[in-house]
């Protein structure tokens, strides 16, 4: 009896491997380069995958297959770091590369690899409200105003967020003289008035235009305009006084890159983001273009003159995020009353 | 068995004297139970009505929201299709998988007696109960980089998470009871006296299971595996976890959905939910033909 | 007596029928292979905090006020479903109507539809520009984005689970007894609590504890309709992604540990009361 319990183990044990090992093999002879990134830049992605593959043919690379992924940028690390080969990673914050790096994927010192922190473009967080701006918000101090409903993801569950948590802080900090307390009783008031705390920052869009709940949504820049042009007439920007500059990161995750042999393609497609044609796609997209000539050519598209505060002066995305959003910290606080 | 036969057979005799007798009781009390029975039938298509066919409905007036047009585009979409063909694999072959294990595990547990049958049968009801998301993240901890497992898989260059098999595997676990709980009441309930029997007149087991136990559970265990189709093919929660959201290759169905939803494109994210509204209406369809067929 | 001599033989462990062997190693296989093995992995994960840490990440005040929102609305859409899936069984079995199959063929559509277009639609319908959410928002009831929406989307996912529970006994239920009822003078109501109700109790608890047991669980539709307020309207699987967010993964098994334990006690609890009461009715 035990012999053949034990043939049945031995079968199912042989069918399973079986199957697992027919997924495994990789496709044709085109080198595979996989972006792993986050969710608004799918559409400037899919426009600069085909000016790379054309760039890196003309400079005598072989053929190359980009696939994207797209999600959350905090998950989109996760997945990388669980095991989602990514070549490159281009996400909504440095702090989630570090993580990548942490796990020992990436190497150190990747933040000094391309210019400007590694962030090709850049963005900043804005309001978008209904048109007509009925409950007239012009800067953060209309937000805490009783009656005014915020649309805001969680920066727990989205690294997006912790920008426009960071924004709404560096605000207050200014306009009290960096006094620690008044600022909590600030944030505290501007997330009772937030409606529905979404989990992602596509969420918390998608929660403001689609399912039309608050009057006010905190957005990065670009996604207030890709919010404009999908639906002409209907929503109008606001540009606080104080504002952060986001810097959304990119990165070759070495150890993947090194396995699959896309090292050199992959540091070029990073490297190409900055060449003039891809900066100007960038700003095409709504993105700030880190080239100053060509941020220029869309200075009627940009608010060139807010006041931008940068993640350096919370210290850096370590210090920061110990600071207000690890467990028990500020943001925190904030909630548990 | 022969008592439970007994009783029910005096029973009959018992009850068809009452059957009877009814028959000629039952004018007066007909109105107020029309009254009762309209009553009922009304709450249950209401509530039926509000809970699931307005939720349809919202997803077909979004789907065509922006005309027939755009709505073919999205379904026939280069991805779509993609995700369309992944999706049936995943559902193939986890039907494939659960309909053996159903099968093996449900003769195991009706027709042999041994200590511990309990405790296996709470175990293999496990995934009903979990969360999707700790389903997905189950895999992530065995087979992904931080898996005890990710070492050696890393090595030999074999992917599972974030990979088909990956996406397959998920499907399975959450799709994993069906196939038995379908078939073990009815294996249960026959009893084991006539494979009792065959098995005294020197039937082998294989032959045993062809000719006596299988033909008692044919419609059943279709009927099984149409549930365990539908179930496969919209599961969300797990196979988002594990599958990294790769467009045109491990993008399920409901996956694209949800990426085509966070690209604002929601009449396209409709648009492919009708396919899976389509698919789950023609399997029910089927189940009923087999349910109509099993009586 | 025959049926007893059969019994006395399978104690003492001979078995007439073949095939043990091989339906015990298969069953066993796969079972380890695709369930037992990867679910040990949140066992072995959750072991990396010692038990102090253990207790506080499992009894913090956040995650505390999550289990609380995710086993109050999952009872609650326990409940609704308890009572129109037995209306509906009920219906299905007992009555004739136009219309009757399609009705019984769209039970299992929530198991079909993918739970995040479930939580989509549901919010399209029940925010306060929705087309039922607008009514109730007429008479200053909110349901999207609080624990009312919440159950909701539970209870859309649970509507099966008690009527596939309750159906096929209803089916199979003698009318003799209530027809005996009846014809002793017994009203419907009466006959229905007194005889009807104790004989599907059981299967009812079932459907009831599988319903509860899949709304605690419950995370693609929910996390849709939502607001996700800490200590609102936040649900302990949200919790577990948040703490994954932030890469910690050892709390989040700890989570889904506890949240995998209470769906066990539960179940444990409504399979000894079934296996209690049946005993009880039998007798």
């Amino acid at each position: 009896m035990r012999k053949k319990i034990l043939l049945g183990i031995g079968v199912m044990a042989a069918i399973m491997l079986a199957g697992c090992g027919k997924g495994s093999g990789s496709g044709d002879g085109a080198l595979e380069l996989l972006n792993v990134s986050y969710d608004p830049t799918r559409e400037f992605y899919a426009e600069y995958n085909e000016m790379f593959e054309e760039y890196w043919k003309g400079k005598g690379g072989e053929e190359l297959k980009i696939t994207q992924s797209h999600g959350g940028s905090g998950s989109q690390a996760r997945s990388v770091i669980e095991g989602n080969e990514g070549d490159v990673v281009t996400l909504a914050l440095a702090h989630d590369i570090t993580a990548i790096e942490r796990s020992g994927l990436i190497e150190g010192g990747w933040i000094d690899e391309f210019e400007g922190s590694s962030a090709p473009y850049t963005s900043t967080i804005v309001f978008l409200v209904r048109k007509g701006n009925e409950k007239g918000i012009e800067d953060w101090d209309d937000l805490v105003k009783d009656g005014v409903e915020v649309i805001t993801p969680n920066p727990k569950t989205s690294g997006g967020a912790c920008w426009n948590f960071l924004a709404a802080w560096a605000y207050e900090q200014q306009q009290n003289g960096n006094d620690e307390a008044a600022t909590k009783e600030f944030m505290k008031k501007l997330f009772q008035n937030v409606l529905v705390l979404d989990s992602g920052a596509r969420g918390s869009t998608n929660t403001f235009v689609e399912n039309k709940q608050g009057d006010v949504l905190i957005a990065w820049e670009n996604e207030a305009y890709l919010s404009m042009q999908e639906y002409p007439g209907e929503y109008e920007m606001v540009t606080p006084s104080v504002s952060i500059l986001a810097q959304p990161s990119v990165a070759v995750v070495d150890k993947n890159a090194k396995k699959h042999g896309t090292e050199e393609a992959a540091a070029a497609y990073l490297e190409y983001l900055y060449s003039e044609e891809a900066q100007r796609l960038a700003g095409e997209h709504y993105y700030r273009p880190s080239d100053e000539g060509v941020l220029q050519e869309f200075s009627s598209q940009f608010d060139l003159d807010m006041n931008l505060v940068t993640i350096d002066d919370f210290g850096g995305w370590d210090e920061a995020y110990e600071t207000y959003f690890e467990d028990g910290a500020i943001f925190d606080e904030i909630y548990a009353e | 068995m022969s008592k439970k036969k007994q009783r029910g057979y005096s029973q009959d005799v018992v009850g068809d004297g009452i059957n009877s007798i009814q028959k000629v009781m039952e004018p007066p009390k007909g109105r107020s139970n029309r009254g009762v029975k309209y009553f009922l039938i009304g709450v249950s298509v209401l509530f039926l009505f509000i809970m699931l066919v307005l939720p349809l409905v919202v997803v077909v007036t979004n789907a065509l929201r922006d005309g027939w047009d755009a709505y073919t585009e999205a379904v026939f979409d280069e991805y779509t299709v993609h995700a369309l063909q992944l999706t049936l694999f995943a559902t193939v072959a986890a039907v494939a998988v659960n309909t053996v294990f159903g099968v093996f595990a449900a003769v195991l547990l009706s027709k042999f007696y041994f200590p511990g049958r309990q405790v296996l049968a709470t175990l293999i009801d496990i995934p009903f109960s979990i969360s999707p998301v700790i389903a997905g993240l189950v895999f992530i901890l065995t087979f992904g980089n931080i898996g005890w497992m990710g070492d050696f898989l890393y090595q030999y260059d074999i992917k599972i998470v974030f990979a088909v098999p990956g996406v397959v595997l998920a499907t399975i676990f959450v799709t994993f009871p069906f196939v038995f709980r379908e078939l073990f009441p009815v294996l249960n309930a026959q009893g084991k006296d006539e494979e009792e029997a065959a098995a005294l007149m020197g039937a082998g087991a294989f032959t045993i299971f062809r000719r006596i136990t299988f033909p008692h559970i044919r419609w059943t265990l279709l009927y099984g595996v149409v549930l365990c189709t539908a179930r496969a093919m919209g599961e969300f929660g797990a196979v988002s976890v594990i599958s990294g959201h790769l467009r045109g290759k491990t993008n399920t169905l409901p996956l694209h959905v949800e990426i085509l939803y966070n690209e604002f494109n929601t009449t396209a994210a409709f648009a492919v939910s009708s396919i899976l509204v389509l698919l789950a209406v023609v399997i029910l369809i089927v189940r009923n033909l087999v349910e109509w067929k099993k009586k | 007596m025959e049926q007893q001599i059969v019994k006395v033989k399978n104690k003492k462990g001979v078995r007439v029928i073949p095939g043990f062997g091989i339906t015990m190693g298969v069953t066993l296989a796969m079972l380890s292979c695709l369930v037992l093995i990867p679910l040990a992995s949140i066992i072995i994960s959750a072991s990396k905090l010692d038990f102090r840490e253990f207790v506080e990440v499992v009894t913090s005040r956040q995650i505390l006020s999550g289990y609380a929102v995710s086993l109050s609305c999952a009872f609650f859409a326990a409940v609704v479903n308890g009572i129109f899936g037995m209306v509906i069984a009920w219906v299905l079995v007992r009555y004739d109507f136009p219309g009757k199959r399609i009705l019984d063929g769209m039970i299992e559509l929530p198991f079909a539809l993918p739970t995040a277009v479930a939580g989509i639609s549901l919010t399209f319908l029940y925010s306060d520009q929705g087309w039922i959410g607008s009514l109730f928002g007429k008479v200053g009831i909110k349901i999207a984005y609080t624990r009312i929406g919440i159950t909701i989307a539970m209870i859309f996912v649970g509507i099966p689970f008690v009527v596939r529970a309750v159906q096929p006994v209803l089916e199979k239920l003698d009318r003799q007894y209530e027809e005996a009822a009846m014809m002793l003078g017994a009203g419907g109501a009466y006959t229905f609590f007194r005889v009807i109700l104790p004989e599907l109790l059981p299967s009812l608890l079932a459907g009831f504890g599988l319903a509860f047991a899949r709304g605690i669980g419950e995370y693609g539709s929910v996390v849709f309709i939502a607001g996700n307020i800490p200590y609102k309207t936040q649900i302990a699987p949200l919790l577990i992604m948040s703490k994954l967010e932030q890469y910690k993964y050892s709390d989040a098994t700890a989570i889904a540990l506890v949240l995998l334990l209470l769906s066990f006690v539960l179940m444990f609890v409504i399979n000894s009361l079934q296996i209690y009461m049946q005993r009880f009715t039998k007798a």
